[in-house]
């Protein structure tokens, strides 16, 4: 399996960080870097990254069906990431995930068909100070209502 | 030492020793699953938690060690109360299949639920269900029944070296998972099968079989290759149903691999010979054994009386008496010299180098305790997995050093300290370059293959013997399960019994059969016409065997003979280690290879003693330097090394006549190829070598 070169470099990089007896520390890491530019973590990365690491491919998939983060199956584009944990939840957060989930028409880690959308109820996101907090790809978004989510969305649906 | 208090009694462990250890000691059983000695800690089963005093939580006394002064208790009712609950926990999705699991009777959850669980079970909920999964012809899991102890994880990746299972998902979902996505590329040990203390991985050729407490079990030694493990064979209505070390104990402990458990199934394979064949107007026909038995001893009488020519080859599989008294019947009963075997180690020249020195032939124990082993011009997994398996737990118990000088990779390079890459037969250059390192090992175990014999292995020798080393022990690798015992009973056309040299020597094999003069051939389990051509096509030539080989199928007579599982006696293992072999099976019109000699001796009006095989090892134990060993201890299903000879060998060696056969973890000569469940299983090459970290 190949990689792009940025990623190939972010990888060396990476690998390069750990004493070599250690290497297995990078696996975390090196799944979410490759996932970023796969979409999500298929058989093929797996393997890749078992062989890449040199240990047996089944201790990649115990990482990867462990953390939620990393998707065994095609994620959006826009991986919108609502938070529903407690200071979310005394905000609105669990009124603003079910308005999330009727305007993209998604449920809890669903991707839309066009693979534009993926939508995801996540645990506390660190955001506390700024409930209800939305996360898409890697960008946060504070003080989330349903009608500033349904802008951002929208918005979203244009530039692609 | 530390001094604690277990349940009141006063208990004195050596520092570093877990609670658990110290009270199994002191006879006090603190309940475990997923502790299992010689593996890492895992704490995972929660089963073993104690009280200690002035600790604010119950322990997980499988990974608390001894402290000064510490007071334990593994009874108290906070204990009793935190088991039970343990167990309620560990039965919340477990389906209680109990009455058709291949594990009840034997299986440990069942036995801790008996002991310490509770009545009856708070949840309600629905259970959760996953349907049991195929991994591979001979390993399935069922994971509702799992407990997640993780042993079986921790022996295949410590244990073999393998690393082919591990956990996925998590909380209720987790599950043990194979090494590729839905299937297992491993070597197919079952050791996961075996450590398993519930029901959850299940064996492909004993599942659905029978009830643990509806078979015997016999424990006897494994007829494959040379290490001579100690395998426990399950019988139901005189059929073999499971292999493995049930009791643990033998030179292997709980090891056994690919062919010691599942590959019992040639003793019932389809093409087992179970009348005598007598080759009538030109094709083999079934004759009674009294028609076959004559004509072979009229044969034999006329040849020997009128002076012809015999040819005797005996086999690597058969047991020490056997053999003894096949060399026996050549030599005094039917006066002839020519007598062999085929050979897959060069342990005359290695006798012979090593005169004068005591205690300097290593055995499976060795591997596990020796400081350094040099292993040379081999592939220990493949060849001699439990030799392999020592040299791991070595490494992982005691820190050994491994030297690996092989052509390929091996399985040793993930752990070893230097790996020499070297052709086969052009090791030498590779043993010397670690000159320096070597010197500086206080110990040395040193493992040879086929490669090194002859000259090489002397050069190897006088090497090793060169550095200095305070304890030095060598073991000679070889093929088969009595490949050492057809040394030491000498089966040899220049060596007799305790390779005391003969007045004239014989013919070897290859001479034999290269030979046009024979007039008799007669072979005793073996198959040489695989690879030779007989030259002598006017030979009688008689073969006792299971199957019809290519070697049986040109005989005049074929005796179908029985198995290594079917009968007594002793046999040597390549690290000279004498064990006995039990009869476990019958196959109905094969006779044991002793009685059918001692038939034709009988018919002949020989007088060769009594072909019993205690009588038989009576008299190997007079003739035979090393095998004066105490009775009962090889009776009681242990392991006594020999140690044939100590002193020059009379006759110069001839390493171009030892031609190992070269087997995988998954061939063994032309037995393992009658094996049903040995031929299913796939081989994956790759997954043999653990890549290095």
């Amino acid at each position: 399996m190949t990689f792009s070169p940025e990623l190939e470099k972010r990888i060396e990089k990476l690998l390069a960080s750990y004493p070599s007896n250690r290497r297995k520390s990078a696996l975390i890491p090196m799944l979410m870097y490759a996932q970023d530019e796969t979409g999500y973590v298929t058989r093929e990365l797996v393997e890749e990254v078992a062989r890449r690491i040199g240990i047996p491919p089944v201790q990649v998939d115990e990482v990867v069906t462990f953390y939620t983060m990393l998707w065994r199956k095609p994620r959006g584009k826009y991986h919108v990431q609502v938070c529903t944990n407690i200071s979310c939840l005394l905000t609105g957060g669990e009124e603003l995930y079910e308005h999330t989930c009727k305007k993209l028409g998604l449920g809890h880690r669903e991707t839309a068909a066009d693979g534009v959308f993926s939508l995801e109820e996540v645990e506390c996101m660190g955001a506390c100070s700024w409930a209800p907090a939305v996360q898409i790809n890697y960008d946060f978004y504070h003080h989330v209502t349903p009608e500033k989510l349904d802008q951002l969305i929208d918005d979203l649906k244009k530039v692609h | 030492m530390v001094n604690l208090t277990i349940n009141g009694i006063a208990v004195q462990a050596p520092p570093g020793t877990l609670v658990i250890d110290a009270a199994k000691k002191a006879g006090i059983e603190i309940p475990a699953f997923c502790y299992y000695e010689g593996y890492s800690l895992q704490a995972a089963c929660r089963m073993c938690l104690v009280e200690v005093e002035k600790m604010p939580k119950l322990q997980t006394a499988c990974t608390l060690p001894v402290g000064e002064g510490m007071v334990v208790r593994t009874e108290a009712a906070a204990v009793v109360k935190a088991r039970k609950t343990t167990l309620e926990f560990l039965l919340t999705n477990h389906p209680l299949d109990c009455p058709v699991c291949d594990k009840g009777g034997e299986c440990e959850l069942q036995d801790m639920v008996f002991r310490y669980g509770a009545g009856e079970s708070r949840f309600t909920e629905l259970k959760h269900h996953v349907d049991e999964k195929q991994w591979s012809p001979v390993v399935f899991y069922d994971a509702p029944r799992c407990i997640l102890c993780y042993r079986c994880v921790r022996v295949c990746d410590e244990g073999m070296g393998v690393g082919a299972l591990g956990v996925v998902n998590r909380g209720v979902l987790s599950e043990i998972a194979p090494s590729h996505g839905d299937h297992l590329e491993c070597d197919e040990c079952g050791a996961c099968i075996d450590i398993c203390p519930v029901g959850a991985l299940t064996s492909g050729t004993y599942r659905y079989q029978t009830r643990p407490w509806e078979m015997q079990h016999v424990g006897t030694t494994c007829t494959f290759c040379a290490d001579g493990c100690k395998t426990t064979l399950g019988i139901r209505n005189e059929k073999i149903v499971r292999g493995n070390n049930r009791d643990q104990s033998g030179i292997n402990g709980e090891f056994l691999c690919v062919k010691g458990r599942y590959a019992f199934d040639f003793q019932e394979h389809p093409g087992r010979l179970t009348a005598p064949l007598m080759r009538i107007n030109g094709k083999l026909e079934e004759v009674s054994w009294s028609k076959a038995l004559a004509a072979v001893a009229a044969k034999f009488s006329e040849v020997k009386s009128r002076g012809g020519q015999f040819g005797v080859i005996g086999s690597t599989k058969t047991s020490n008496e056997e053999n003894f008294f096949l060399q026996k019947f050549a030599r005094q009963g039917l006066g002839t010299a020519n007598i062999d075997h085929r050979r897959s180690g060069d342990i005359v020249t290695l006798i012979d180098a090593l005169a004068g020195k005591t205690d300097a032939l290593g055995s499976v124990q060795d591997a596990y305790l020796m400081k350094a082993s040099l292993v040379v011009g081999t592939d220990l997994a493949q060849e001699h997995p439990l030799l392999a398996f020592q040299l791991r737990a070595n490494f992982r118990h005691h820190d050994s050093h491994t030297y690996t000088v092989a052509a390929g990779p091996v399985r040793e390079d993930s752990y070893s300290v230097a790996q020499v890459r070297a052709a086969a037969g052009e090791e030498m250059a590779g043993v010397e370059s670690l000159r320096d390192r070597l010197a500086k090992e206080p110990e040395l175990l040193v493992l040879f293959g086929a490669s090194v014999k002859g000259e090489a292995l002397r050069k190897l020798v006088a090497f090793v013997g060169s550095l200095g080393i305070a304890k030095v022990k060598y073991i000679c690798l070889m093929d088969y399960s009595n490949s050492r015992g057809a040394m030491d009973m000498g089966l040899l056309p220049d060596l007799g019994p305790g390779y005391k040299p003969v007045s004239a020597a014989g013919l070897a094999l290859p001479d034999m059969m290269a030979s046009t003069g024979l007039d008799v051939l007669w072979i005793v389990g073996a198959n040489p016409l695989a690879r030779h051509e007989l030259k002598s096509t006017g030979a009688f030539v008689v073969v006792q065997e299971m199957f019809l080989t290519e070697t049986a199928a040109r005989a005049d007579v074929v005796l179908p003979a029985s198995s290594a599982y079917e009968k007594g006696g002793t046999v040597t293992s390549g690290t000279g280690e004498v064990q006995r072999l039990h009869s476990a099976a019958k196959t109905m019109g094969a006779k044991p290879d002793l009685e059918i000699m001692g038939l034709i001796a009988k018919e002949m009006k020989l007088n060769l003693g009594i072909w019993a095989n205690a009588n038989v090892f009576e008299e190997i134990r007079r003739e035979v330097r090393g095998y004066n060993i105490p009775l009962p201890t090889i009776a009681t299903g242990q392991a006594v090394q020999t140690s044939p000879l100590n002193g020059r060998v009379a006759v110069a060696s001839r390493p171009d006549l030892i031609q190992p056969a070269g087997n995988t973890l998954f061939t063994s000569g032309s037995l393992g190829k009658y094996s049903k469940k040995l031929t299913s299983v796939m081989e994956y090459p790759g997954a043999l070598y653990k890549p290095q970290y």
